[in-house]
């Protein structure tokens, strides 16, 4: 008996009626719950249970039950290693209690929900959509909202409105009023609103900032995301489940390696299925790459930001250079499109290894340079050290996974707590930090490369004969042989290519260390070849929530070092 | 000192608007407007392996009013077009706009409830470059595109060469 299933036994004695099911599916656990006893048994978890993190919160809509949606919360326990999901049942527009005041990450996920769904949370401090744009009407991810009907937005939102300048002088003036006071009342004249993006070239992509300052000190933050909401989750229910491996590509652009894999091996999930030896050791090489590649980017941008242009090109160009390997492998440098539900689209071919361990000597070297320019920079540490912190406990709190939250001390990372792909095979080390502040995370990235180079070393020199594909007929496309020459196989890749591949009914939540943290995929499957709904768990989502508080207190250079390292990916924060 | 101008070694004779866009041609400023995965793709062309500085554009300006070229590089959503819009408008003319990629071009493969079909229905465009996202090499093709468009006609403001083909 597994340690999820022990939970729900527990669970069980502890709550009795108010469970009203529980099921298990694919290794994972779900139960459902009353509605009025759900912040009970949600508490209850991560008080008694030890679930410090609320990993998603996932809406699903069945227009024809008379409870039409169904609310999933996404709960893990790092200390004791377990999951669980808690499902509530709502109808329209009744209200669920907000879980808010239990995980902080809840506030951003409670607002997903409501926008794309309209599932009003009883007791948020600030429900507001957050992907869609003001003036939207109507709840996009219902199943009677039609994916092609745009609306057109006129204006952008203000985030501070007049009585919210007024209600921040007056905390300041209270603030102010202790020995060390500068002055000795704030007017809510004396404070600057400054507007930090979407176009802006510290924010890496379309993300906004509104601060409010007293003097250079940053009083107040509001962040606004949804700019380049692609509806990804609207797009994969249009498609068929192989159909939506592109659209994976553009979440987290720069490691597109990571999302495709992650996101087979979650469908793969579903349909019970396990790929080939040769597959998954390839699967982790390539992995391992686009984690080096997302670091380099992260670190390099990071540091152009905060005036360190030379080591921009010192890194670059070993991206640039793997890129050049992994162009010539699948025909693309950012939207690889390599993995298939079931294998890979193809084989390496045959001299990637030995470019390949080329190029891993050329990233030791630059990586040595910058670290020699960097180290013990005292501009550098001056500008990082210290610089937008966040306790451990925040930090789970809020939902950071992966370099965020190692950089915290802890030294949890998926890749070890539930291996997959293989991963238990290779030796590798967590690396962690201490205080969880921009240095940190700076330096867990730096050696994170480091240990996902000795992991493609180990697994080129380890990595099996034999497929990459499946040989299951009604997953993996036939051989391009039967396909031309049988009806047999032209009817198999007919049926796989217009039908898409079968998974059954049900639901099941792959999941993968990506390279800033879980990347996770919530499927559920109706039993067509097409996703049901399909929900992305992006890693920088939580984390994004945690800006402002990150930065309030601090002043406006020390909000650009700690948004570039906190290495903030558009497409997958708004998917 | 005064020019010999008997000597027809020491002079050369232009007209004006030559002389002007040559220099203009070789001196885009780019404004970056950059959403998503093309905007990695133009961080590549400006880095020293690509050097976009080989075609004098090297310098990136967020500002919109010291910028004369745009290049919209990502996805314009139903949020993000009015912004595109206030910052195009900012910008002083002449001045020229590249779509980079599928989806500034026509919104790519996300045709749904978010996604503008094309930065063209808010702005006029010069220079649709394909790719998904289009490599550095094919960007950096556009831009000398742009360059003889410069040469050719570079007076002239976006305003009139795009008249009536553009709601404004």
């Amino acid at each position: 008996m597994s340690m999820s299933q022990k939970l729900v036994d527990r669970l069980r004695g502890e709550f009795g009626d108010a469970i009203l099911a529980a099921t298990s599916y694919r290794g994972d656990e779900t139960v459902t719950v009353s509605r009025d006893r759900l912040l009970d048994v949600l508490g209850h978890l991560r008080d008694i249970e030890g679930c410090e993190q609320l990993s998603d919160i996932v809406g699903v809509d069945y227009p024809k039950r008379g409870e039409r949606f169904e609310v999933n919360y996404l709960l893990r326990s790092l200390s004791n290693n377990h999951r669980l999901r808690v499902k509530v049942d709502v109808a329209e527009d009744q209200p669920v209690p907000t879980a808010s005041r239990l995980w902080r990450s809840a506030d951003w996920h409670e607002r997903e929900v409501y926008d794309l769904f309209g599932v009003p949370f009883a007791g948020h401090p600030d429900l507001r959509r957050i992907l869609c744009h003001h003036e939207f009407e109507g709840h996009a991810l219902r199943k009677d909202y039609p994916i092609e009907q745009g609306q057109e937005c006129s204006r952008p939102e203000h985030l501070f409105a007049d009585e919210d300048i007024v209600r921040a002088a007056r905390r300041a003036s209270v603030m102010a009023a202790g020995p060390d006071a500068l002055h000795d009342e704030v007017h809510p004249s004396d404070l600057l609103t400054v507007n930090i993006g979407p176009s802006h070239p510290a924010t890496h992509g379309a993300l906004r900032a509104e601060i409010l300052l007293d003097g250079e000190t940053i009083l107040e933050a509001r962040t606004e995301i949804g700019y380049i909401h692609r509806c990804f989750e609207k797009e994969a229910e249009d498609h068929t489940w192989a159909q939506v491996m592109p659209y994976t590509d553009r979440l987290n652009y720069c490691s597109a390696m990571l999302n495709n894999s992650i996101y087979a091996a979650a469908v793969e999930k579903l349909l019970g299925v396990e790929v080939t030896p040769r597959c998954q050791g390839i699967r982790v090489i390539v992995s391992e790459l686009a984690r080096i590649i997302d670091h380099l980017v992260c670190v390099c941008a990071n540091l152009v930001d905060i005036g360190a242009l030379t080591n921009y090109w010192y890194l670059y160009n070993i991206r640039e250079s793997i890129y050049e390997s992994l162009e010539k492998l699948c025909g693309s440098r950012l939207t690889t499109n390599y993995a298939r539900i079931g294998g890979l689209s193809h084989d390496l071919y045959p001299e990637f290894g030995a470019e390949i361990r080329i190029k891993l000597d050329e990233l030791m070297a630059g990586h040595t340079d910058v670290m020699k320019l960097i180290a013990r920079n005292r501009i550098f540490l001056d500008r990082t050290v210290g610089v937008g912190a966040i306790s451990r406990a925040d930090a789970l709190s809020f939902g950071f996974t992966g370099p965020c939250l190692r950089a915290t001390g802890l030294d949890y990372d998926l890749r070890k707590a539930a291996p997959y792909s293989g991963y238990e095979q290779y030796s590798f080390e967590i690396p962690t930090g201490t205080n969880g502040d921009t240095y940190d995370r700076i330096m867990v990235r730096m050696a994170e490369m480091v240990q996902s180079r000795s992991i493609v070393l180990q697994a080129l020199d380890k990595l099996p004969a034999g497929p990459v594909n499946l040989d299951d007929r009604a997953i993996t496309l036939p051989p391009k042989r039967n396909v031309y020459q049988s009806i047999e196989g032209v009817m198999n890749q007919f049926k796989l290519v217009y039908e898409g591949i079968q998974v059954p009914a049900g639901e099941a939540y792959g999941f993968g260390e990506g390279a800033n943290g879980e990347l996770g995929f919530f499927c559920v499957s109706d039993g067509s070849g097409h996703p049901y709904r399909l929900k992305v768990r992006p890693p920088c989502f939580p984390i994004f929530s945690a800006y402002t508080h990150l930065i309030e207190g601090a002043m406006i250079p020390d909000a650009i070092a700690t948004l570039g390292s906190l290495n903030i990916i558009a497409g997958e924060l708004d998917r | 000192m005064a020019v010999d101008l008997e000597n027809p070694s020491n002079y050369m004779t232009t007209r004006l608007r030559q002389a002007v866009n040559w220099g203009r041609k070789y001196s885009l400023w780019p404004l970056p407007f950059g959403v998503a995965c093309c905007a990695i793709e133009f961080m590549s062309t400006v880095s020293s392996y690509n050097d976009i500085s080989r075609f004098g554009a090297e310098l990136v300006r967020f500002s919109p009013r010291q910028s004369d070229l745009m290049i919209i590089a990502g996805t314009i959503s139903y949020k993000q077009a009015p912004i595109l819009k206030t910052i195009y408008e900012q910008m002083a003319e002449p001045r020229w706009v590249i779509a980079m990629g599928a989806c500034a071009s026509s919104g790519g493969f996300y045709n749904n409830y978010s996604t503008l079909q094309g930065a063209d229905r808010v702005i006029p465009v010069d220079m649709y470059v394909a790719g998904c996202p289009p490599t550095p090499e094919n960007l950096l093709f556009a831009l000398t595109q742009i360059q003889d468009r410069v040469e050719r006609e570079g007076l002239v403001p976006a305003a009139v060469r795009h008249a009536g083909r553009i709601p404004v």
